[in-house]
């Protein structure tokens, strides 16, 4: 069985499209600079409505290894 | 430069009405010969409507344009008799495939709902479908072509019942033409939208896009492929589509900066293509060209006595194969309106639905393609990093993989909330509300197979889910035709039954163009004359 709160890796996002617009236009306007706070307090943001912290660990652990992962491929071209 | 295709020249010939100076007024004159106009004027004819269509030039569109047209353009152009030649030539595919650097991100199936007549998309390349129309263009004999016919001016009386005055440009000379209505086909630089004075405002994108269609024998599967940031382009994206002829066509955006002229040079195109396809391949360029789009609308598809169709009322980007294909969706909403309103049975307030209905898709339409732009070519380092999230974790999550956009393709707008429906009042679990196009499903008549929406028609139909006491209900002369599941045809397969999610009994009021207009669980004649009324801008 899977544990009570286990991070959720399925679309669990209605009308993607749309959510990604809203995304994109809150940083409508800003700077480089701003925009990376923007993302930066977005996460913070969420992470304090997700709340659980093993929930939390485990999207810190896939967001890493995505991230390496993904960059060991490219840098060899 | 075409190696796979010679562009043919259709004759000009003067008209009666130019030679002997003897005009009468025309119900309907369209302006542009190109797959919307033609469209649109196969539609008129098919409904009895005498339509003359005027074209500046005398062949088919040059190089490589429209390239995708999906399940719903095909099934109008089935309605109008003039698909099957498409599909013999067309290439069906409906995998798509979106690569990330040198990876695949993950693909989608277009996955056809089975049992449908028409496939879920064919690609084809703009001038065999105009060469297509138009030759049932000339077999139509209440369709009068007329090429090197050049719209020069046009003027409307002060009068909403006055007729349309265009001044038309011929090798032989200037003269004027009369008609009732006139309907805009003549693309996203429409003369005949600045002759009304609309606006056309939008978003114009800056990054250039080199459109290279090339002849080769390739083993690439018959699918669509989207590259991010490939090995081969560096920070671009790339698109692969087959056309008809072993003809690839590739879509390399080159960004803001690019120079038009230079990147068109076939050197510069060949040494694109070689890192792409390996410096082995064998391929011969057939096109290039070098563009860049905007995402905009006209104010009104409707000016008085002139209304706006395809490219002409609204540009969308290429991303999502919406250009074509909405165009010929206005088509489908436009004819029968034009028929009801010139037989007199409906108000010309009809027409102005035909604003509302096809603007609301135009903006639909719009809203997809600015975003699929928007995530193709990013506008800042935030946007862009954000995209690139998305991409690398789509390789592995299953959440990621909705928001990877590379052109969300084209589906038809349903008109919930147009004015022609009646709203249900009955309780349905599923099926298609009113301002849904009809789905198709395979019928059997006297044990020959065949499918619903050729039995539905150009005409007002009353579908019957079984039961019997459904009779014929008209409204100033328009009839809604009763066809009736288990007497007319039978529902081979239970499909009827499943998508229109209705018991035995149910009645749905089908549109001429096979949207539902109303629905109701069993006949009431009064209820269905109100409703037939109601879409007929009758009240």
């Amino acid at each position: 069985m899977a544990p009570v709160n286990a991070l959720a890796r399925s679309p669990n996002i209605i009308d993607p499209d749309g959510f990604y617009e809203e995304l994109i236009n809150a940083q409508r306007d800003l700077s480089d600079e701003q925009a990376d706070m923007l993302l930066s307090k977005l996460v913070l943001v969420l992470a304090n409505q997700v709340g659980d912290r093993g929930v939390l660990r485990e999207a810190l652990a896939l967001a890493r290894s995505s991230t390496i992962a993904s960059s060991a491929e490219p840098s060899r071209k | 430069m075409q190696k796979t295709y010679s562009y043919p020249e259709f004759k000009y010939r003067q008209s009666d009405e130019q030679r002997l100076g003897a005009g009468h007024r025309h119900p309907v004159v369209i302006v542009g010969a190109g797959p919307i106009g033609l469209t649109l004027a196969l539609d008129c004819a098919a409904r009895g409507i005498v339509v003359v269509v005027l074209d500046d030039n005398n062949s088919v569109s040059i190089g490589s344009r429209a390239v995708c047209y999906a399940k719903r353009t095909l099934e109008i152009w089935n309605r109008l008799g003039v698909v099957d030649p498409l599909l013999a030539q067309g290439v069906r595919w409906q995998v798509g495939k979106v690569f990330f650097r040198d990876e695949l991100a993950y693909q989608f199936d277009l996955l056809p709902e089975a049992q449908h007549q028409m496939p879920a998309m064919i690609n084809l390349q703009q001038y065999y479908l105009e060469e297509q129309l138009v030759a049932a263009c000339a077999q139509h004999p209440l369709v009068d072509l007329r090429w090197k016919h050049k719209l020069t001016g046009l003027e409307q009386g002060a009068s909403a019942q006055d007729s349309v005055r265009l001044m038309v440009e011929t090798p032989d000379g200037v003269f004027a033409m009369q008609a009732d209505w006139v309907v805009a086909c003549d693309g996203a630089n429409s003369d005949t939208r600045r002759m009304v004075g609309a606006d056309f405002e939008g978003q114009v994108f800056q990054d250039r896009f080199l459109i290279a269609d090339v002849v080769m024998q390739a083993d690439f599967p018959t699918e669509r492929w989207f590259w991010f940031d490939p090995p081969f382009h560096r920070g671009q994206s790339v698109l692969l589509h087959k056309q008809s002829n072993n003809v690839w066509r590739i879509d390399f955006q080159l960004g803001k900066d690019a120079d038009p002229v230079e990147e068109k040079k076939p050197e510069k195109v060949i040494a694109r293509i070689q890192a792409m396809l390996g410096p082995d391949a064998q391929f011969e360029l057939e096109w290039v060209s070098v563009y860049q789009f905007a995402c905009r609308r006209i104010d009104q598809l409707r000016h008085g006595r002139v209304l706006f169709a395809g490219d002409a009322a609204h540009q969308v980007s290429p991303f999502g194969a919406r250009g074509a294909n909405t165009g010929v969706q206005d088509c489908d909403n436009l004819a029968w309106k034009l028929q009801a309103v010139l037989g007199g049975t409906a108000p010309d307030a009809l027409l102005d639905s035909y604003h509302t209905e096809r603007a609301h898709a135009a903006d639909d339409n719009l809203r997809q393609s600015t975003r699929s732009t928007d995530f193709i070519t990013p506008k800042s380092r935030a946007s862009l990093r954000l995209r690139n999230a998305v991409l690398e974790l789509a390789k592995t999550e299953a959440f990621a993989r909705p928001l990877v956009n590379s052109g969300r393709l084209s589906t038809p707008t349903p008109y919930r909330e147009s004015v022609l429906n009646t709203p249900d009042e009955d309780d349905f679990e599923g099926g298609l509300p009113p301002g849904h196009h009809c789905a198709d499903a395979p019928i059997s008549t006297e044990g020959k197979a065949g499918w619903l929406l050729q039995q539905l028609g150009h005409s007002f139909v009353l579908l019957c889910l079984g039961g019997d006491g459904a009779e014929e209900v008209s409204v100033a002369g328009v009839r809604a035709t009763p066809l009736v599941v288990g007497r007319d045809m039978e529902d081979s397969q239970g499909l009827i039954a499943k998508r229109y999610g209705a018991q035995t009994g149910a009645i749905y009021l089908i549109r001429p163009d096979q949207y539902v207009a109303a629905r109701w669980q069993h006949f009431d004649a009064a209820k269905i004359r109100a409703a037939l009324r109601r879409c007929l801008a009758l009240q």
